[in-house]
Parts: C-alpha cells; structure tokens; sequence
C-alpha cells in the first residue's frame, strides 16, 4: 500500500533511520523490560539499598542493583523497566484510540460537510476551548478508582480534536479529486468510496501525526503523573518516577535524570521518525 | 532599425543531475533575439523552452542542474552563463523582465496591486512613494486598465486573470526593459482575454522597441504574435527561422506535424493527422534521442483525413425549431455533403435547467442571494450523436454536465435519460443510470486514484456493475479495454504515477468504458494535453464511437476543438444558451454577436493571417522608426 518512492525517499533520510531506531530500541524495553527486570518494581531493599545515614544506593555502586535504589529503597533498574511498560503502553493505546476517534470524525466531517460536518466541528470547538488541566482534574474527581484504562481514556479524549481536523482538512482536499467524482459517477457507495478512495489517500498525513502524537503521549502521561493524575503508586511509569526524583533532586540526581533520559530519548526517536515520514509522504512541503 | 542582436544563445546545453541518471534538458540550442523582435519559442511539454528561459534568467535550480562547458548566453555584450551573482541580480528586473503563466499566484494577495508595482519601481529605481505611484498610475494606463487612479487601489482577488496578467505586465515595464520573456503568458486565460493580452504585447513592444521572447506550446498562438520561430522538442531545436517561412514552408517533420494536427476552424477534416505520423523519436539507455523524420506529406483533400463518420444532426423539424438553420436546403452548403438526421426520441433531454448556488451572509447564514451558474437551458442530445458545450470559463458549462449526470444536484427544470428524470431515480434505476452515463475528466492527474492500480481501477467498475464474472474475465476483459484505448496489457499491473498525462487520459477513457456506457461526458477531457497528444486521443473518441455506437456531450472552451468533433453545438455564456445549432453551421454563419467574437478570437495560425499580421508589423514598424 505504501507508495515505492516514498520508501525509497525514507530509506534515503538519515535522521528517520536513527528515528526509527530509538523508536524500536525503547518498544522493545518496552516490551522486554518487564522480563529483563532483575527484581519486582514494589519489593524494598530498605537494608540493602539505604545507607545508615538515609543517603540512597546511586547507580554503579552495587552489584545487582545496577542503577541504585529509588527513593523508598526499590530497584531503580527494575522499575525504570517496569515504568517504561507502562508509559509506552498508554501512549501506544491512547494513539491507537485518538487516531480511531480522530479518522472517524474528520472523514465523516470532511466527506460529508454539511450538517454533520458542522456538528462535528462546533463540538470540537467546544472541546479545545476547556482548559486540557481543568478538563483532567474534573476527570480524576469524578472516577476516583483510575486505572490505566481510564487514563488511555483520559489522553484519548483531550487529543482526537486535533487529528479530526487534519484529516477533515485532507479529506476535504481529495473530496473534491476527479476521481472521487469520478467513483460517485460510477454508482459506488459511500462507504465502498470512503474506505477505497478516500482513506488510502489520506493515510501519509494520519500516520506521520500518529507518530508525533505518541511522542504527546508520553509528555502528556508524565505531565498528568506529574501533577498526581497519573498512574497511581506503587506502580511506576517514567512520568510517575519522574515527578518523584523531582523531589530528592539535589541528593540524588539520577532519580530525575534516569526517567527523564528515556522520556527525551523517546520524544525524540518519535518526533525524528514523524518527520522522516512527513518528508516521504509528502516532499513538496 | 538596429539590426544587432540583443539576445544571443549558443550552443546552450542545460542538464538537469537526478538519482536515475542525466537527462538533457536542453540540447545544443543557438538562436537569437534582435530588439523590437519577438521570437516564438514553441514546444510541447518536456522540450526544454521553459528550461531554456531559466537558463537565460538564471534561475535554474541549484545543485541538481547545471549549464555545460560549450554554452554561451550573451545579453547586450554580457555572457550570462558566467556573470557574477549580484551583477546579475541587478539584471533581472531591470533589463530583463519576465511574465509567467499564472498571473493569480504571482501576486501577493494582501497588498493591493498598486503598491505592489510602485513597490517594484521604488526598489529598482530608488523613486519616492508618490513618484513611484505617478508611474504605477502610467504605466497602468499604458497597459489598458481602465480607470487606473482607482484600480491601483484594488486587491488581486477584486481583479479578473485578464486585468492580473495586465498588472504583471506593468510590473514588468516598470524599469523599462529591454527584454521580456513570456513565459505561457495567455494559456490560463480565455479566447477573449487571450487575444486582448497579445494586441497589447505587439503594442507595447513596438512603443518600447523591446524584444519579446515569447514561449507557449500553442502554434495558433505563435501565429499571432512571433516575428521569428524556434521550435523546440525534447530538448533539442528542430527549426528556426521567420514565422511566415515557418507556416509557409515548414521544413522539419516535427514541425509539419505540429501544424497539422491542431484542430483549425476552416478545415473539414473527420480524423487528426498526429506528430508520430511525422517523426519517429528513439531513446537509447544513456537517455539519448535520437528523432528521426518520416516521409509524410498531407494534402487538404487526404482520404485517411477527410474520410469517416459524417455529422448526425438532430431531425429537420427540430432544427428549424432552433432556428440556427431556416433553409434545410441550406444544410448541405453550411455542413457539407456527409449529414444524417436522428430519428426517434432523444437520449437526453434537457429543459428549462437550472442550477443555483446560494450566497450565505451572516451569523444566521441567511441566503441573501444566489449564483445563477446555469439558468434555464434546454437542449437535446439523440443517440450516436456528439453534442459539444462550449464557453467561457464561469459559463456554467461544467455544472451542467454534472448536472446532466447527478453529480450536482439541480435546482429546477428536469434532465430525462431515455424519458426517465435523472433527478428522482432511486435503487435499481439509478445504478442502471450509473452504468449507462460515464464521465471523462480534464485533469490527468486528478482523475485516477494513485493508490490503485490500473487494472484495479478497471475490474472495481466492472464489479460494482457485475460485468464479467471473477478476477481471471474481468482482468482478460481489462487488457482488451486497454488494448481498445492503445495501452498494452502489460500496463494492468502498473500504477497511474508511471504513465504519462496522454496515458493516464486513456486510462481514464478506459476506465468509463470498462461498464459499457451508452452516453459519456468529456469535460475538457482534452484540455490539458499537448496537442500532438490531444490529436491523438480525439482521434481515438472518434474511433470509439465508431465501433460502439456511443453518445458524447463534450465539454470544451475551446470552440475548434468542439467544431471538430461535434454533430451539435451549443454556445453558452453566463448560464444562458447563446444559440445552437449544427457545429458546422454555428461556425458559418454565428447568430449571436457573443459566438462572432468567440470564433474571431480565436488564434487560428493560417498561413494567409500570419503573412498579414507580418506585413503589418513591418509597415507599423517603418512608421515607428521614421
């Protein structure tokens, strides 16, 4: 399905390569991680890991805790694993579900216009217009068990708006092609046009946003566990672990530093390989 | 008159260095230009002319294009290939000015155009701001925008194509030069405005004795404006000389070519000759062409041109309805000897159509007033016949073959297909309609989806329609169509981004054909092909009909193109019908004032107007230097 120059064109883009790369190598801790773990992320090494004085384990000082001890004596290691799991799960899963929502509402929009796209869009209006933090503080009151699932939910719902309209933008563009017309003159059905002619054609721009917006993900998750929204403890995520370094940063750095390396180098690899596919998609711009 | 030459290019070799290898975009090209001349740089798509006024402008792109050793571009004694970078910015736009294709895109749409000009003119000549607008408000003048203390205050979107191109000549005379190139500079535009943009260029060019070079794949237009020809074809330069030895005498095949298979008013001819009749065009894997001449002469009276398909018109009673034709015995003078009548019901009926858009104002998107695109029409279409629809762009022409077919919903009056309104079919007769009435489009490269592959596009038509029975009938069904259109069967498997535009228009023939049509709408289906190519696929409609007994309404701006290959006319222009009639009639003897200027603008390139036209210009040249 993928055009043969714009692979060739990708192949070609050094910084989508080394993208693709960090992308894969943190999907793969992602998924591996919780495997590779030495110890369980929750066990304390109170004994072990905090010195007499209250001062931490740092990395590098004891064997089998190779990155020290986190704040209560846990395994940083293990729960820098464990917390890649799950902070790559969420971004994974609320893309997924905003690229879901997005593509349904932008292509219903764009193809349709009229009324349904004037609902659609006064609604997605309305919705960028709450502040995003309020909208998340709102959330968490209202369910106060969150688990994971609503916190996908959560993401999901603060970020489909943007992608609905860059594919309404786009499809409204390929709406009006020759060859839609052209479909429409040789009696197909809607859904056959949509799904054969109009969604092929509007793949490159979805996907190169999808990728970014795993990148959002990421941020948005530690931004959310940041402010105590997130995940709830003792489970980690590199946001979640992220907010708690923050808070023993000047005597032991590298509880901020070690989650806060991944989280970049993700953010990065993403943003680089949405580039490097923006550029194949779509070279003129 | 001075007789030294202004611009002179020598052995000018452009190549352009892509990852699949070099391609010689220009080859080995020498002309040159004297002042107060205009040189007619003519080619079709890919044969270097654009390519060859960057190289004079230098403005090629970096890095992937360069300009060989041997090459030379001298400009008022300067060789332009190797002057300084700021030597020759100073150049542009001072002495040497250019006009493009679009005049819309070239202007700035938040600066109203006034400023815009007098923005040019303070910049190249350091003038005041009311001194540079004094000039604006001349030069405006001088390039016939009525009004123009007024219109400089006007935004681009307020202005027409013609009045824009009118501003970007201004722009271009404002620092007086010496040379200005066109490049496509009436293409975008109508006949009309067409034919007013090229008096003014002779105009301006004999009162400034500036030398013009003017490049266009249109020989008509050619015609019309050059005092020397050079014509140009993949790269290389076939024939240079004076226009009227050109059209006279022509001496290359290519050129002969050209020249016969434009579609021209006064010829009766059924079938186009085509370039490949005259030339045979070999390139071997280091991308070398090689294009070698056929021996081929063509007579006026050629049986393999004049013979074929007569004109169907529609019945006499009819005809005197339209009162186009009062005298039937007339018929034969004004549309030859080959006329059939149609008998029986017409295929398509439309009457008293209307189609109008609303305009939307305020909070409450209250319809304050409408867009009459097409408004009230009535016409009939009889079976095998070929209806043309021709007209200004804006005429409504567009909507009502989308209109015709369901495509735009109408907003009164009826459409009937065999005596059925296409309007309120629903299920089963709709999709028989479906079946029965195909369109080709204008833009070869909108047309086809590029995700699909070409044998895809052909078998998901058959399928919707249940034509063939399984993948194996409905892929030997496609290759026959693509053989019936001139592809081969081998082009199933290939996408649309590997054919060319005349190929992909022939994919698109193709595919309307692929659930057996009765009726097809062309809508300016060959408008954007180069003539040679244009030549070609009109040759094949014609074939088509032939063999399958099909129904065209074909839609074109173009009146000799429509006087081509339609039985019936129908002149339209501000959603109203002008008249109609047969096409041959209409042209004979136009009712309508509107259908007179429309035939007259027409840059026809018969050998007789272009020895007037030079003539003229010597005479008016004389004049101007005593």
């Amino acid at each position: 399905m993928m055009d043969p120059r714009a692979w060739k064109r990708f192949r070609a883009n050094k910084g989508a390569t080394v993208g693709a790369v960090l992308v894969l190598f943190v999907t793969l801790v992602a998924i591996l991680g919780p495997f590779l773990a030495p110890h369980d992320p929750t066990e304390q090494f109170r004994d072990t890991l905090i010195n007499d004085d209250g001062t931490l384990a740092r990395p590098f000082e004891l064997a089998g805790h190779l990155l020290g001890s986190d704040s209560t004596g846990r395994d940083e290691l293990s729960r820098l694993l464990h917390g890649g799991a799950i902070s790559m799960l969420v971004a994974y899963f609320a893309t997924a579900l905003t690229i879901l929502i997005g593509v349904v509402v932008g292509v219903t929009s764009g193809y349709f216009g009229g009324i349904v796209d004037t609902l659609w869009m006064r609604f997605v209006d309305l919705l960028l217009s709450l502040p995003f933090l309020l909208l998340a503080i709102a959330f968490k009151s209202v369910i106060s068990e969150a688990t994971l699932f609503h916190l996908i939910l959560l993401l999901a719902a603060l970020s489909w708006t943007r992608l609905a309209r860059v594919t309404r933008a786009k499809v409204m563009q390929v709406r009006q092609l020759e060859y839609i017309q052209a479909a429409r003159a040789l009696g197909m059905t809607h859904t056959r046009i949509l799904m054969k002619h109009v969604l092929p054609n509007v793949t490159g721009p979805i996907i190169v946003l999808g990728t970014t917006l795993v990148a959002r993900m990421i941020i948005f998750e530690s931004a959310l566990s940041f402010l105590g929204l997130g995940v709830d403890p003792p489970q980690a995520s590199w946001g979640s672990m992220l907010h708690e370094g923050q808070q023993l940063m000047v005597d032991s750095p590298h509880l901020m530093l070690l989650p806060a390396t991944m989280i970049v180098v993700t953010v990065f690899g993403f943003n680089l390989l949405g580039e490097g596919l923006r550029d194949a998609f779509d070279p003129k711009d | 008159m001075s007789a030294q030459p202004l611009l002179e290019i020598e052995n000018l070799q452009t190549y352009f260095h892509t990852d699949e290898g070099t391609t010689k975009a220009v080859d080995d090209v020498s002309f040159g230009l004297k002042a107060g001349r205009t040189l007619g740089l003519v080619g079709e798509s890919g044969s270097g002319k654009s390519v060859t006024s960057l190289s004079v402008m230098q403005l090629l792109p970096e890095f992937v294009s360069s300009i060989e050793g041997q090459s030379k571009i001298s400009f008022l004694g300067k060789d332009l290939v190797r002057l300084p970078r700021d030597e020759m910015r100073a150049l542009r736009g001072n002495d040497v000015a250019m006009i493009f294709q679009e005049p819309g895109t070239a202007l700035n749409p938040v600066y109203r155009v006034g400023e815009q000009v007098a923005e040019a003119i303070r910049l190249h000549h350091g003038a005041s701001k009311q001194e540079a607008l004094d000039r604006t408000i001349a030069l405006f003048e001088e390039v016939g925008i009525p009004d123009p203390s007024r219109r400089i205050m006007s935004y681009p979107h307020e202005m027409s194509g013609g009045q824009k191109q009118r501003v970007m000549i201004a722009m271009a005379l404002s620092c007086d030069p010496k040379l200005l190139i066109a490049d496509e500079p009436t293409t975008a535009l109508d006949v009309t405005i067409q034919k007013q943009i090229l008096d003014l260029l002779a105009k301006l060019q004999l009162e400034r004795n500036m030398g013009v070079l003017f490049i266009t794949h249109d020989l008509g237009v050619i015609a019309e404006i050059a005092d020397e020809v050079a014509v140009m074809f993949r790269g290389k330069l076939l024939e240079y000389g004076p226009v009227e030895e050109i059209f006279a005498n022509p001496k290359h095949g290519y050129t002969r070519g050209l020249l016969a298979c434009r579609p021209r008013l006064e010829m009766d001819w059924r079938r186009l000759p085509t370039v490949s009749d005259f030339v045979e065009v070999e390139t071997d894997d280091e991308g070398t062409v090689t294009i070698s001449e056929r021996d081929e002469k063509i007579a006026q009276d050629d049986p393999r041109y004049t013979r074929g398909r007569g004109r169907l018109l529609h019945p006499i009673a009819e005809l005197k309805e339209l009162e186009t034709v009062h005298d039937a015995s007339k018929l034969d003078e004004l549309c030859g000897d080959d006329v059939h009548f149609a008998e029986g019901e017409p295929l398509l009926e439309v009457k008293g159509l209307k189609v109008w858009f609303p305009i939307k104002k305020g909070i409450l998107r209250r319809t304050v007033d409408h867009v009459k695109a097409v408004d009230g029409i009535s016409f009939n279409v009889y079976e095998g016949q070929t209806l043309g629809l021709v007209g200004e762009s804006g005429c409504g022409k567009t909507t009502t073959g989308r209109a015709m077919i369901r495509l735009q919903e109408k907003t009164e009056g009826t459409v009937r297909f065999r005596g059925k309104d296409v309007h309120e079919l629903a299920g089963d007769d709709l999709k028989a309609f479906r079946r029965d009435v195909q369109i080709i489009f204008q833009d070869p490269y909108g047309s086809l989806n590029p995700r699909m592959s070409v044998g895809a596009a052909l078998r998901e038509a058959m399928e919707i329609h249940g034509i063939g029975s399984g993948l194996e009938d409905r892929n030997k069904r496609a290759a026959k169509l693509l053989e019936e259109v001139g592809l081969l069967p081998e082009h199933l498997t290939r996408y649309p981004h590997e054919f060319s535009g005349g190929q992909r228009q022939r994919i698109g023939i193709a595919r309307a054909l692929a659930v057996e049509p009765k009726l097809i709408i062309c809508d300016e289906s060959v408008s954007a092909l180069d003539v040679s190519v244009q030549a070609q696929v009109l040759n094949l409609l014609k074939d088509l009909q032939e063999q399958r007994g099909l129904t065209y309404v074909f839609i074109s701006h173009d009146l000799s193109v429509v006087k081509f290959i339609s039985d019936m006319m129908v002149v339209m222009n501000a959603g109203k019908i002008m008249e109609q009639g047969p096409s041959d009639a209409v042209y004979a003897s136009p009712k309508e004032e509107y259908t007179q200027r429309l035939i007259s603008a027409i840059p026809d390139g018969g050998l007789e107007l272009v020895k007037e036209r030079v003539a003229a210009r010597k005479k008016a040249r004389a004049e101007a230097s005593s």
